[in-house]
């Protein structure tokens, strides 16, 4: 992580969570409140922001027709992307993307992939020839920590709102006639994804940017339910310290709670 | 009710492992390191003053690993080049070794740790931290222990260890989930936890156990390496 905060804040924080206190007064294992909007930009097929405290994150779904991989010649293909646009945060720069801006929308890719919550053989146009891409867009408005899990709801219920656009005859999407059918979605199946940061001895939940900048280590976790069962789908650990065994099965074991939380607030877009 | 592995492994055993230290004559640490057909080297180039200086660090030294596959060690050739895959993989096999690393002692210096795969057969990021670990170790790096490496995996319901490409497209009931980590060796402590596909949570500490056991084997193999060599050295 980068270490962009003073050392003396650093220790401030290590000393509050090492007593289970932070400056915003949650507990460690607290969630920010979640808000989200659906519809922000209506040239997308599907949109939504998603607020988690002061962090905003936008994502726009687009489908677009193109060629298949030749490994799946019968299914769709999923892209995501982000920009880690300066408008969002004095620590982000225009060009290139850097490491963060790579990591970010895989993670939200994997989680997303990894649970088979989009039918891909469903989003083939012909076999071989023409299959849909479904481009998901990721720009963060405002970083206050913990994008990764704000962007990862926001892809969620922006691909649950998504149409599939209509063709023309010349095999174009048509951008005149309104777009019906919903995506191809398995409808139980919910990914979100959850972060957990390290700093000393101490772990904790949707850190704001300062806190996730005085952290050492991070590990994140794709998370599914299905059938009343929750999956891991993905996870990856970032950063220069450890996690032990037993700190990684209680983060495991603690994933349930966290997820229906969530799920709580998601019900009335799904 | 035992899934069949193809190659008729049992769940905890790993494919064939062998290393070997010393490589790349030319580097100051070098390793190979394979699990059955994935073999990977890797080369360890300082400590030494980084350039441009404006990214010096005054307080300590700087690791930099680069991953990559060979173009022509996977069936459809690899465009040469990183792609996001392999900057990914660069970056979680820096903080993999990172936490035994004793950078402090070598400020304003780098450590390059140049990895390639020149033939792969899944579990190439696990091969690759592997030889890593050992190159490091022979170019004579600070190093609290040795960094271990393997991936768990599950067939359907059954936790596995190393996959290999044909288990990794597994497709049958609840899929192939790959689960790489790597782990200090002598220590309760995680440095690369990764996973892709589908894991109760229930199931997290089971793994890391399966993970931990297979560890161990990797150390001892990688352990023999580096005395191999030692005593190669000491004969000449």
């Amino acid at each position: 992580m980068a270490m962009e905060i003073s050392s003396l804040t650093k220790e401030r924080l290590k000393a509050m969570f090492a007593e289970g206190k932070r400056f915003d007064g949650r507990k460690l294992d607290e969630l920010r409140d979640i808000e989200i909007e659906t519809d922000i930009s209506n040239k997308a097929e599907g949109s939504a922001r998603v607020r988690l405290g002061k962090t905003e994150v936008i994502v726009g779904v687009k489908l677009g027709p193109g060629e298949p991989y030749a490994d799946s010649p019968g299914k769709g293909n999923i892209m995501v992307s982000a920009e880690l646009l300066p408008i969002a945060s004095p620590r982000f720069q225009a060009g290139p993307p850097d490491f963060n801006g790579i990591e970010l929308p895989r993670l939200v890719d994997r989680a997303i992939r990894e649970s088979k919550m989009i039918d891909l053989d469903k989003l083939c146009i012909k076999e071989g020839e023409k299959v849909w891409t479904v481009f998901i867009d990721i720009y963060p408005i405002n970083d206050d920590g913990n994008l990764i899990d704000a962007a990862n709801i926001a892809a969620l219920v922006a691909l649950k709102i998504a149409k599939v656009p209509e063709m023309t005859k010349e095999g174009k999407v048509d951008h005149h006639k309104e777009a019906k059918d919903k995506l191809p979605l398995s409808k139980d199946i919910v990914p979100v994804s959850f972060s957990f940061f390290k700093l000393g001895n101490s772990i904790i939940v949707d850190p704001t940017r300062e806190e996730a900048e005085a952290c050492e280590a991070r590990i994140t976790f794709g998370l599914s339910k299905s059938k009343d069962k929750y999956l891991i789908n993905s996870c990856q650990k970032k950063g220069e310290a450890y996690f032990t065994g037993e700190e990684l099965a209680r983060m495991s074991s603690m994933l349930p709670g966290l997820y229906d939380q969530v799920n709580e607030k998601l019900k009335k877009f799904l | 009710m035992a899934h069949k592995r193809p190659d008729g492994r049992k769940s905890d055993e790993l494919r064939k492992m062998s290393a070997k230290v010393g490589v790349v004559p030319n580097a100051d640490g070098s390793a190979m390191f394979a699990f059955g057909d994935t073999i990977a080297i890797a080369a360890v180039y300082g400590p030494r003053l980084l350039h441009p200086q404006h990214m010096q660090d005054p307080s300590t030294g700087i690791l930099r690993c680069n991953y990559d596959l060979l173009s022509f060690s996977v069936s459809d050739r690899k465009k040469p080049g990183p792609n996001r895959r392999a900057q990914e993989i660069s970056k979680v096999t820096e903080w993999a070794l990172l936490p035994v690393l004793e950078l402090k002692e070598f400020p304003n210096t780098v450590i390059d740790v140049q990895i390639y795969i020149i033939q792969a057969d899944a579990g190439t990021r696990t091969a690759g931290i592997n030889a890593a670990s050992l190159a490091l170790a022979h170019a004579g790096i600070p190093m609290k222990d040795l960094v271990c490496s393997v991936a768990v995996g599950k067939q359907d319901k059954e936790l596995v260890v190393d996959l290999s490409k044909e288990e990794e497209d597994f497709e049958e009931g609840e899929g192939a989930t790959d689960f790489p980590i790597a782990k200090i060796a002598n220590k309760d402590a995680y440095t690369l936890v990764q996973m892709d596909g589908k894991m109760s949570p229930d199931l997290m500490a089971e793994a890391l156990a399966l993970a931990s056991k297979a560890c161990e084997k990797v150390y001892e193999v990688q352990k023999k390496a580096l005395k191999d060599e030692v005593e190669r050295e000491a004969k000449e």
